[in-house]
């Protein structure tokens, strides 16, 4: 029976059109390939998610028939089986974005090479996300940032391979800390699977090479999430990549990291101490609300509109870290829901961008002038995403940050629910400037740009409208979030 | 005693700073590359001190040997090493790129050159 299958399915799907992407030579075969694998993941993710949500208990795969200590376990709980979907979802909407867009942006005898690529990059975010074991958690770490890495590389101007090369010695120095962080872990307990981890800290009292593996674990993570003041290596790289790639890393790679630290924070330590004992409010609050903060106003005065979203990923980035250092069901709701909501606007946002270079070259906030006449279904899904990261009633920012204010008014905190307030109101500048180049200046006198092909305006329609559906419809995001909250906080199996 | 005693773990602890400091402070791309590469061997250093069992030899089932060193590091850090060495390629395969559009791999020179676009 295949249903049994299905986890390492999830991960052995792409894993698998990798090579034959690279098989397949030619342009469009890759893609196929791609494509095919890219919805096949989604519709795994998708019954996963049913599957544990139906069961209300975790799905355990013994990869090789090796029982779950000794071997290596793949376990599908809520809080991942979220994470699965938003990864393979955004895979899926990107990948038929990628036809038009990459053949404008890399050369053809290239194009299968693309593909592999991400391909390789999706099943690693995937295998990250999915598995219940430390060093394997290490392993599809790097499997994923290497494609990436390349896949960063493969950027229209030159400034791309710089990027691709600071990204690769930041995220080596990261993964490299969280190899020690796990090394450490190992030497306290002799065990590597998480859950098996959780259950020998447990009772264990002080222990200093615990607090030193959390210590590495920490900062290898938040480097690989790009949490202030380790986020140096994600404004160039998210505005050199090609565009279907920034828009792809945006939404799923930092949401992976994420995941990855309320894995090892709340599914490991927690367990060794008590809510209360971690030193993990105070580390990760002002981090968060300086990420916060600086991000933003750094946007807001970024010319070219790719780094500007790269900043802002960074502020976003700061309030899902933020929900996390509430340590409450409700914080970690917020950061969940934040995760999901943030994929999708920042995801539409990218993708809007990548019509716009596709047709100007540029996106310099000059080129844009007058754009809205022009290119007027770019522009929109643009506006209705960037309402929606501002925080805008029925879009799903104001989702997130409702439940974050919620959050932090429940702990009694009412400074750090203002500052979000406050902070919402530099995206209203930052993305305000853009709509009003956009709408209110005249376009240039030259010949007009025609709207994007409708392969390009179609997925990034599909981002836009989830922006606006799940502000409107929050019963699957919230619920799946406090499910997935009450799973990590350990308060149910 | 006890620090000579847990001297390979100095080694590791040394050999991380020398390559995490290379890394910082050389300009050169190569250079760069080359530290990160001795950081990532100090924890390969690391993981194998602690399969380490006294008077335990290699994990081969043989005569006269019933102490044997813990295997599973070892496997993990051969997984590692495979990693690095990835790592290390493509690294270098980008200075190789770098120096193709730049016509250096100078960091600050490149910072020169990118800037007035």
């Amino acid at each position: 029976m295949i249903g049994a299958h299905l986890p390492a399915l999830q991960v052995v799907v792409p894993l698998i059109a990798a090579p034959l992407c690279v098989l397949s030579r030619r342009p469009l075969a890759a893609w196929t390939v791609a494509l095919i694998a890219a919805w096949l993941s989604l519709g795994i993710a998708i019954w996963l998610l049913t599957q544990v949500l139906d069961a209300n208990a975790p799905i355990s795969y013994a990869l090789g028939g090796w029982a779950a200590p000794w071997g290596i376990e793949y376990r599908v709980d809520a809080a991942n089986a979220l994470v699965l979907l938003i990864v393979t979802a955004v895979g899926a909407v990107v990948v038929p974005y990628a036809l038009v867009s990459t053949s404008h942006e890399i050369a053809p005898e290239r194009h299968h090479l693309f593909y592999a690529a991400l391909m390789l990059c999706l099943a690693g975010l995937l295998g990250i996300a999915i598995t219940g074991d430390a060093f394997n958690a290490f392993v599809f770490l790097e499997i994923s940032s290497l494609s990436s890495y390349v896949l960063i590389s493969l950027g229209p101007s030159r400034a791309a391979l710089t990027a691709a090369f600071r990204y690769l010695i930041l995220g080596t120095i990261g993964a490299t800390f969280i190899l020690i962080g796990v090394g450490l872990l190992y030497m306290v307990t002799g065990t590597l699977n998480m859950a098996d981890l959780t259950y020998r800290l447990a009772g264990r009292g002080e222990n200093r090479t615990v607090i030193v593996a959390f210590a590495f674990l920490t900062v290898g993570i938040t480097l690989k999430l790009a949490l202030f003041p380790l986020h140096l290596w994600l404004p160039n790289a998210y505005a050199r990549a090609p565009s279907a790639v920034s828009a792809f890393l945006a939404a799923t790679a930092t949401k992976v990291a994420v995941y990855l630290l309320l894995r090892f924070v709340f599914g490991i330590f927690i367990a060794a101490y008590a809510l209360d004992e971690l030193p993990l409010t105070a580390i990760l609050m002002p981090l968060a609300l300086i990420a916060v903060f600086t991000g933003s106003l750094v946007a807001i005065f970024q010319d070219d509109v790719r780094r500007m979203l790269a900043y802002s990923s960074v502020a976003q980035v700061g309030y899902i870290v933020l929900g996390i250092g509430f340590a409450t069901h409700t914080g970690l709701t917020a950061s969940l829901i934040h995760l999901f909501n943030h994929a999708a606007m920042k995801g539409a946002l990218f993708l809007a961008m990548g019509n716009v270079f596709l047709r100007l070259g540029s996106v310099n906030l000059d080129a844009l002038a007058g754009l809205g006449r022009t290119m007027p279904l770019t522009v929109a899904a643009f506006t209705l995403a960037g309402l929606s990261l501002i925080g805008v009633p029925a879009t799903v920012g104001f989702v997130s940050k409702w439940y974050l204010v919620v959050a932090a008014l429940e702990r009694g905190w009412w400074p750090v629910a203002a500052l979000i307030v406050v902070s919402s109101l530099l995206a209203v500048v930052y993305i305000g400037r853009v709509i009003e180049v956009a709408y209110f200046r005249p376009p240039p006198e030259r010949s007009a740009p025609v709207e994007a092909p409708l392969s390009m305006v179609v997925p990034t329609w599909i981002l836009a409208g989830a922006c606006v559906y799940f502000g409107l419809d929050t019963s699957l995001t919230i619920g799946v979030a406090s499910r997935a909250a009450t799973v990590l906080l350990g308060l149910a199996p | 005693m006890e620090f000579l005693g847990h001297y390979n773990y100095w080694i590791a602890i040394t050999l991380a700073m020398i390559g995490f400091y290379t890394v910082i402070a050389r300009g050169n791309m190569v250079k760069k590359i080359i530290g990160l590469n001795i950081f990532q061997a100090s924890v390969f250093l690391l993981y194998i001190s602690m399969g380490k069992i006294e008077g335990g030899t290699a994990p081969i089932i043989a005569d006269g040997a019933n102490v044997y060193s813990n295997p599973l590091p070892h496997v993990l850090i051969l997984t590692a090493i495979v990693v690095g060495v990835a790592t290390t390629a493509l690294g270098l395969a980008l200075v190789v790129r770098i120096r193709e559009a730049y016509g250096t791999i100078e960091e600050d020179e490149i910072q020169a050159l990118d800037e007035p676009t």
